[in-house]
């Protein structure tokens, strides 16, 4: 649910609930958008070493 | 025939085999995904529920679920928060139980909500004021970052680690990941509590119902330090069956005795906490709601005594015990029969937390309801067992799932 629906309050009920999922939401987006990014970018720069390496 | 996609190395049976066990496990499977679309288009009278009774079998197997699942979160908080860098063995298996156990509690409860197409209500119209709706929002969430903590696994196998994007996709995600484990065990606080806090709120049920800290009850901590203590068991569990299987050392003795003592520790403190809590409940709690502790476990065919002595003791203490002592924790025989009564006896909690509660006759004029489920809960209830041994099967066919598999093996050859 998001503010703009017309079942939402301003109480703590919904801050405390709909802040904490979009705050996880919003750390796994944020990361996953990250190392996708990152990944793009490394594969375009890549100069073909480190592949087949272990982590 | 799939001998490309296997770990580089590593041996794996011939694939008609292989592909035998899947066909055996996956006729389960299909049993029990049957039962499910019998719920889902005939609806929930396909269940023994009714409006006295609204718990079916698969409530239990969703509680059980979570809490052995609990190893994946515990055991990535040591790994990555704690820098406890031994456990890198047997985290990527870890992970993996707990993307089965999550998805199979998500699976169950689609199935118990009876109306899967509006699942998604639970995020649009919530409920602010229900424990159950932090619990959906938490198992989602963390059921997101399992998935994210299983996709570099699988991008580590042998084909999809050419392409150079998800060779550097898995890179970059083993470096963030510390981020999305720290993630994971914030929801799992919350969610594995909440699971527990639904328990002790119900003030209705006084076999639930205790006291508690602000809006907690004693339950909500009880259950996520239990799941923490109790997963890790189930993790070892697991593994010790792969081995036996695949006949294979997967795990080196180090990582599996210290993720014992952590698991023998935490079992023991959370003992402790577990009896002061039943003492409290029994003599204080119970009593000022007008009910003696007899009246829980007596006049009726099955709850008795024996339930509690089994759930605190047999496999509570016991396991405790046997999994902080050295000699008994380093001694294969005496560790299997820990982490095996450490696991039942979660489950037995989460049964006794679940259906027990709905069993105990609160009125005067109730009497105890011994619920009977019908085979669809059975079936749906074995469903996730099938689809988690078919994804093992296929996550060790295909996956460098442990670190470790090749040296292990290799010295057992070496000393042959």
């Amino acid at each position: 649910m998001f503010p703009f629906c017309f079942e939402w309050a301003w109480d703590v009920g919904h801050a405390i609930f709909f802040g904490g999922l979009w705050y996880a939401v919003g750390i796994l987006g944020a990361g996953m958008t990250f190392c996708i990014g990152k990944a793009a970018w490394d594969t375009i720069n890549d100069d073909g070493e480190g592949h087949g390496g272990h982590h | 025939m799939d001998s490309a996609l296997i770990p580089e190395g590593a041996k794996r049976c011939a694939f008609p085999k292989f592909m035998i066990g899947m066909a055996v496990v996956g006729a389960v499977l299909l049993w029990g995904v049957y039962a499910m679309f019998l719920c889902w288009f005939k609806g929930l009278n396909q269940t023994n529920m009714n409006d006295y009774y609204g718990f079916a079998l698969w409530i239990w197997a969703d509680l059980a679920v979570i809490a052995i699942g609990g190893g994946a979160f515990f055991t990535g908080l040591l790994k990555y928060i704690f820098k406890i860098d031994e456990l890198k063995n047997i985290i990527n298996f870890a992970v993996i139980i707990g993307f089965i156990c999550y998805s199979s509690a998500l699976l169950i409860l689609a199935i118990d909500i009876g109306q899967p197409l509006r699942g998604w209500f639970i995020f649009w119209h919530a409920n602010v004021h229900s424990m159950l709706t932090e619990v959906a929002f938490c198992l989602s969430c963390y059921f997101a970052v399992l998935t994210i903590e299983f996709i570099p696994n699988i991008l580590e196998n042998r084909q999809l680690n050419k392409v150079p994007f998800f060779h550097h996709l898995a890179h970059n995600m083993h470096g963030v990941m510390a981020i999305f484990a720290a993630t994971g065990a914030f929801l799992s606080f919350f969610h594995q509590g909440s699971l527990g806090g639904v328990a002790g709120v119900m003030f209705g049920r006084p076999f639930a119902v205790r006291e508690g800290l602000l809006i907690w009850p004693w339950t909500f901590f009880l259950f996520t330090w239990s799941a923490a203590a109790f997963g890790p068991c189930f993790t070892l569990l697991v593994t010790k069956i792969t081995e036996a299987i695949t006949g294979k050392k997967l795990v080196g003795d180090k990582t599996i005795h210290l993720l014992a003592k952590i698991a023998g520790w935490m079992i023991t403190t959370y003992m402790v906490a577990k009896i002061i809590d039943t003492i409290y409940w029994a003599t204080v709690t119970a009593p000022s709601l007008g009910f003696s502790l007899s009246h829980f476990y007596t006049n009726n065919a099955f709850y008795g005594y024996w339930i509690l002595i089994a759930e605190i003791l047999v496999c509570g203490v016991l396991p405790g015990i046997l999994l902080i002592m050295k000699s008994t924790r380093e001694n294969p025989t005496t560790r299997l029969v820990a982490i095996i009564l450490a696991t039942i006896g979660v489950c037995l909690n989460r049964w006794v937390m679940v259906l027990q509660i709905m069993a105990v006759p609160v009125m005067s004029f109730d009497t105890w309801a011994l619920y009977i489920p019908s085979w669809q809960e059975v079936a749906t209830t074995i469903l996730p067992v099938a689809y988690g041994i078919m994804l093992i099967a296929v996550a060790y066919r295909y996956l460098p799932v442990f670190p470790q598999e090749l040296e292990l093996n290799k010295s057992a050859k070496a000393a042959e």
